[in-house]
């Protein structure tokens, strides 16, 4: 089990770090969320040893490894642009870190071929590196990270470079393999849906703290605060004068926001409440629709035809739906 | 794109000048080797090969070769390293600072290691015809090749190669001999063979710190040719030495070709960062005292020894210069020395500067028609020692114009040994011009005239103006080839300083007129840089 307590990491004045904590469990799958410069990346690398704490501590089954050097940490970690070697081949790559381990060549050798099978590279030992596609290339990554079985598997957005179809499908495949041989696995990502598709558990981390951590259906069930739900995406965030309009009143007096769930804003001629059509797109399956419904709300609705711009639609919003927040 | 015809015109002019003033004069010293008589004969070979004192000077070139080179690079790597990686106060300032030794001429370097290690140096030692001066001199002249040459290779190298290695357990002594080395090994290889090349044709420093047994291939050319005028025992040694600057040039292409591999390399300023441990701390201080010291001390002991005479601080050898208290020997006065210095430089900028231009836009606009193989042949003046190609003029052009007694002579041979700079500061950006900017500028809708007018010319002038004091700096200083062609008449610095040294009682005298072309040189140099700015580039 992975305990991060209070990390701190300065660089000259800037804090990257500002007193973090997680707790990553055992066989579990834990995504960290964070916009670029929330110190995601930080944390990681002071977790893999990297980079030295200014406070707080990291520990593993209870010992703190802090002033343990990089290479005996038994963590492992991927890049976002994989680092692989470029003067070695695949099985040079891969191999490293268990000659690092000393293995006698034959156990090299064979765990080399598991662990190219394991991540869908099966006879790529000789191929140079130069000579693989971006998604060859994470997958090297991944064997490499793999093949010393570390007690840790750090992940920097190991999909960031690819492009969408194929990061979609890898990152299922991940899910399997980090499921199959049980690993402990950390992931930073700045991608809601790779978090929410890959992670048991999702932390959100801001300003070099984390301000969240839930299963990704908790999370979006009940975000903590309006900048959480902003930054995992949840739509239809309306201020109180907003709500007001649609003749939603919040039920406790300190509340701040709310969020009307898409789902929730059933479309019909004769609905209580209405609203100007400003935009309407066809999404897969359904038009997302966008209604100006006045005091700068604007919500998001699905409808299976097509809205015209301008026109005024009436609608309605399911009773006790809507997601009160208490900044 | 410029037509075939009008491309091969351009050509025609730096061909025509590198064939009579570079290729002719070198077929002229073979034959002189090979053909004596007229006749294929091995005589002159078979007199070297058979002289035990030829044999030595061979095996001493070489040895000190090697020695002067691997002492380079192991001091050299850990200043590449701390440049590369880390970012602290007066960083470019110091970067400039460990550039100063190699646009210094030789004559400048020895004179300064003289004062440093010689006759009445400070540390009370007398180094003079050991070995121990020359190869200090030699690693003080070269450590800015393997700074800069594996430098700028290694901070585009991203610095996470090596902390994945880390991560799967390798420590950092594995993580340099595993990952960091085998990456650079080939911009070392590059820069260690340059290093080679130049103190295998080692010749000021030899001349001025060496002596009977410590002598290079380049001093006993020149001692043969002008002190006992055997031409021909000076072509056999010549043509040995080319044989082995040949191979050294193809070890070096091989090293810059493989260089361009598939390296994931970064933008420089990516990699750069503040050193935050103690022990970070300690290595980048330590690393940059030593470079200081290294470079600092010879050039500030060369000052303060100048500044001394018989009766305390003065400007007494200075003055001398001017007012030579005895009879000069010199035919000249130094005073003239310098002013003919800088007339001989003039026309060796020009000259280099037009060769020069026209020859890069023959390469650039020629890439893939031959303008690769027209751009080895430029190089070619590059690895040919100086005194190879001052030989050369002496053998060569007496016929079919006697231009040995030209006026020219000397600026023609400063502009060759200046053409290679020329050449490789304009390439690259006139290569940039036409692919990319140029396009850029035209879909915005500038004319091509307009094109040429305000990104081509600004941009290659700039570059330009680098060559020019490349070639400035290398003729004031130019001493090798110079050694050969000059008259009593037209003695340059460089002449002026060797005689004044070789006089008893003159030391002073060449220790300031040293300071004077150490700052000419200087002030070049900075200006280069200052027009450079912070980009990175080769030497």
């Amino acid at each position: 089990m992975l305990e991060v307590s209070d990390l701190t990491v300065r660089y000259g004045t800037e804090t990257a770090l500002d007193g973090a904590s997680l707790v990553v469990t055992d066989r579990s799958i834990h995504a960290l969320m964070g916009p670029s410069g929330s110190g995601k990346s930080t944390m990681l690398r002071t977790i893999a040893g990297l980079e030295h704490p200014d406070g707080g501590d990291v520990r593993w089954d209870g010992t703190s490894v802090v002033d343990v050097p990089t290479h005996r940490r038994g963590f492992g970690l991927m890049f976002q642009d994989y680092a692989l070697f470029p003067h070695r081949t695949v099985a040079g790559n891969v191999s490293f870190g268990l000659r690092m381990q000393r293995l006698d060549a034959d156990t090299v050798r064979r765990r080399v071929e598991s662990v190219l099978d394991l991540v869908g590279l099966p006879g790529y030992e000789n191929r140079s590196v130069g000579t693989l596609s971006g998604g060859e290339r994470q997958r090297v990554a991944l064997a490499r990270t793999l093949a010393p079985r570390p007690r840790l598997v750090l992940l920097d957005e190991p999909l960031g470079a690819l492009d969408r179809s194929l990061r979609e499908h890898l990152l299922i495949e991940m899910r399997s393999i980090f499921t199959k041989i049980e690993a402990t696995v950390l992931y930073v990502t700045h991608d809601r849906d790779e978090a929410f598709t890959i992670a048991d558990q999702v932390a959100i981390i801001r300003d070099g703290r984390v301000v969240a951590d839930d299963t990704p259906e908790g999370l979006w069930r009940r975000p903590p605060d309006v900048w959480t739900a902003r930054f995992i995406g949840l739509e239809n965030l309306c201020t109180l004068a907003g709500l007001a309009r649609l003749g939603l009143r919040p039920p406790a007096a300190e509340a701040t926001a709310g969020a009307v769930p898409p789902e929730a804003i059933t479309l019909s001629a004769d609905g209580s409440k209405s609203g100007t059509v400003v935009g309407s797109h066809f999404r897969g399956g359904a038009y997302r629709v966008e209604l100006d419904v006045g005091a700068d709300a604007l919500l998001v609705a699905w409808s299976p035809t097509g809205l015209e711009s301008g026109a005024q639609q009436r609608f309605e919003i399911a009773a006790g739906s809507v997601r009160w927040f208490v900044d | 794109m410029r037509s075939r015809r009008s491309l091969l015109l351009l050509a025609a002019i730096p061909v025509a000048y590198l064939t009579y003033f570079f290729v002719y004069p070198l077929v002229t010293i073979l034959a002189t080797g090979l053909l004596p008589n007229g006749r294929f004969a091995t005589s002159a070979f078979v007199d070297v090969i058979a002289d035990p004192a030829m044999r030595s000077v061979a095996w001493f070139t070489l040895w000190q070769a090697v020695v002067s080179t691997v002492l380079t690079v192991i001091l050299g790597l850990p200043g590449a390293y701390v440049f590369a990686r880390y970012r602290f106060p007066g960083r470019s300032l110091l970067r400039s600072l460990t550039l100063v030794p190699f646009v210094l001429p030789t004559i400048v370097v020895g004179v300064a290691f003289l004062s440093f290690l010689g006759p009445g140096s400070p540390l009370g030692l007398d180094l003079r015809g050991s070995i121990w001066a020359i190869l200090i001199a030699h690693v003080f002249y070269n450590l800015a090749i393997i700074i800069r040459g594996v430098g700028v290779f290694w901070e585009q190298i991203d610095p996470k190669i090596e902390e994945a290695a880390r991560t799967l357990g390798a420590g950092r002594i594995r993580v340099l001999r595993e990952i960091t080395l085998p990456l650079l090994r080939p911009a070392i290889l590059s820069s260690a063979a340059l290093v080679f090349l130049f103190t295998f044709t080692s010749f000021g420093v030899i001349l001025i710190l060496g002596d009977l047994r410590h002598t290079t291939l380049e001093v006993e050319i020149w001692r043969q040719a002008t002190a006992f005028l055997r031409l021909d025992l000076a072509a056999a040694l010549a043509v040995l030495q080319l044989a082995g600057v040949t191979a050294i040039l193809l070890l070096y292409g091989r090293a810059r070709k493989r260089e361009t591999g598939d390296l994931p390399l970064l933008p420089p300023a990516e990699v750069a960062r503040r050193p935050r441990t103690a022990g970070e701390r300690l290595l980048v201080a330590g690393t940059l005292a030593m470079l200081l010291a290294i470079v600092v001390t010879p050039l500030a002991v060369l000052v303060s020894r100048s500044l001394s005479t018989a009766d305390g601080i003065g400007l007494a050898n200075y003055v001398h210069l001017i007012n030579p208290p005895r009879a000069s020997a010199l035919f000249v006065s130094p005073f003239d020395a310098i002013r003919n210095s800088l007339g001989f430089a003039l026309p060796a900028v020009v000259i280099a500067g037009t060769i020069g231009l026209l020859s890069a836009t023959v390469i650039v606009s020629g890439r893939g028609r031959g303008g690769g193989v027209f751009d080895t042949m430029l190089m070619l003046p590059l690895g040919t020692s100086a005194v190879t190609i001052g030989f050369g003029f002496l053998v060569a052009l007496d016929r079919p114009f006697d231009l040995r007694s030209s006026l020219l002579l000397i600026p023609i041979a400063h502009s060759l040994v200046a053409i290679p700079f020329v050449v490789r500061s304009t390439v690259p950006v006139m290569d940039a011009v036409q692919h990319r900017l140029r396009e850029a500028a035209l879909v915005l809708g500038a004319s091509p005239r307009r094109a040429w007018r305000e990104i081509d010319l600004p941009l290659v002038a700039r570059a330009l103006a680098v060559g020019a004091l490349f070639a400035f700096a290398i003729s004031i200083g130019e001493f090798g080839a110079t050694s050969f062609i000059v008259r009593p008449s037209t003695t340059t610095i460089p002449i002026a300083i060797f005689r004044l040294l070789g006089r008893p009682g003159t030391f002073g005298e060449a220790m300031a007129m040293a300071v004077v072309l150490m700052v000419i040189t200087a002030v070049a140099a900075l200006g280069i840089e200052a027009i450079r700015g912070n980009r990175t580039g080769g030497v």
